[in-house]
């Protein structure tokens, strides 16, 4: 089944705002095996900077992954979520999170194609602060495979 | 610690690899991290129901690994403005101590500016390269 093409240039808003917790940044850290001490010491943080610790790059993917799930449940865009495999993602970093950030997520449909039996969907997540200022944009692309072939590599 | 700056950093230097193993208790604390419980990553049978060979790592683990390795090298991870992979083969995760080997290596590959440099990562398990096009874009002081 095709992907519903309406979607595509639609933004899904995520509800609320995501409070960032050291003790989050410190199970990302610890479960990424990263045991640098800026992601737990606060004043480690400071010496570099930063008011207070910050997250590892890829934290954002929690954000983003939010405000896929929303979207990739809604059964209109005829998705089958237990095909769904990452195939791209990149990050682009206004500035780094931090403990205390609020955070908004907004998640917005950049194109769906087909490409070799795949349906392949774009989405971009843009975060902002509490002051509406840009956090992270990240950009996913997710495959939707339907071969045999394919999931046989 | 302090952020690594321009004048120490030239193309075509070569980070200090890493190898992480990763197992499926790995998986699972990953899982809960991110909020990723997709059952690919924990559970043999929806693995092999998808067509998969067995469990694989969240991507997104393989990447945190990629960008570890560059902001040990970078002494700050807020050095860290870009970062971009491809995921082109899963990391298959046996159900066992050994888990699976992941390597990670990475090269200067670019000067943007004069304070900013793009890394080239490689990233391999079981001897296949498992990322594509995988840079990591890099402020330096």
């Amino acid at each position: 089944m095709a992907l519903d093409p309406s979607f595509v240039g639609r933004w899904f808003p995520v509800a609320g705002t995501y409070q960032v917790a050291h003790e989050k940044i410190r199970e990302f850290a610890d479960a990424i095996g990263d045991d640098d001490e800026i992601y737990r010491d606060p004043g480690v943080a400071r010496a570099l900077g930063y008011s207070d610790v910050i997250a590892p790059p890829t934290f954002a993917i929690i954000l983003a992954f939010r405000a896929q799930q929303a979207l990739l449940c809604d059964p209109d865009l005829g998705l089958d979520y237990r095909r769904i495999v990452h195939g791209n993602q990149s990050f682009m970093h206004h500035r780094p999170i931090r403990a205390g950030d609020e955070l908004v997520a907004m998640l917005h449909v950049d194109g769906v194609r087909t490409m070799g039996g795949n349906d392949m969907l774009t989405v971009r997540c843009e975060i902002t602060d509490g002051a509406g200022d840009p956090v992270t944009t990240a950009r996913s692309v997710l495959v939707v495979r339907h071969s045999d072939e394919e999931c046989d590599r | 610690m302090t952020r690594r700056r321009r004048g120490e950093v030239s193309e075509g230097d070569d980070l200090p690899s890493l190898q992480v193993r990763v197992t499926r208790a790995d998986l699972v604390r990953y899982a809960g991290a991110s909020g990723d419980f997709n059952p690919i990553h924990w559970n043999e049978r929806a693995a092999r129901e998808v067509g998969l060979p067995d469990v694989i790592a969240h991507g997104m683990l393989t990447m945190a690994l990629a960008s570890r390795l560059v902001t040990t090298w970078a002494g700050d991870p807020g050095a860290v403005v870009g970062h971009s992979v491809r995921f082109t083969r899963p990391v298959v995760v046996a159900d066992n101590a050994d888990g699976a080997l992941v390597e990670i290596s990475g090269k200067v590959v670019r000067r943007v500016d004069e304070g900013t440099v793009v890394v080239a990562i490689t990233a391999r398990c079981g001897g296949q390269s498992v990322l594509g096009q995988a840079t990591v874009t890099v402020a330096l002081a």
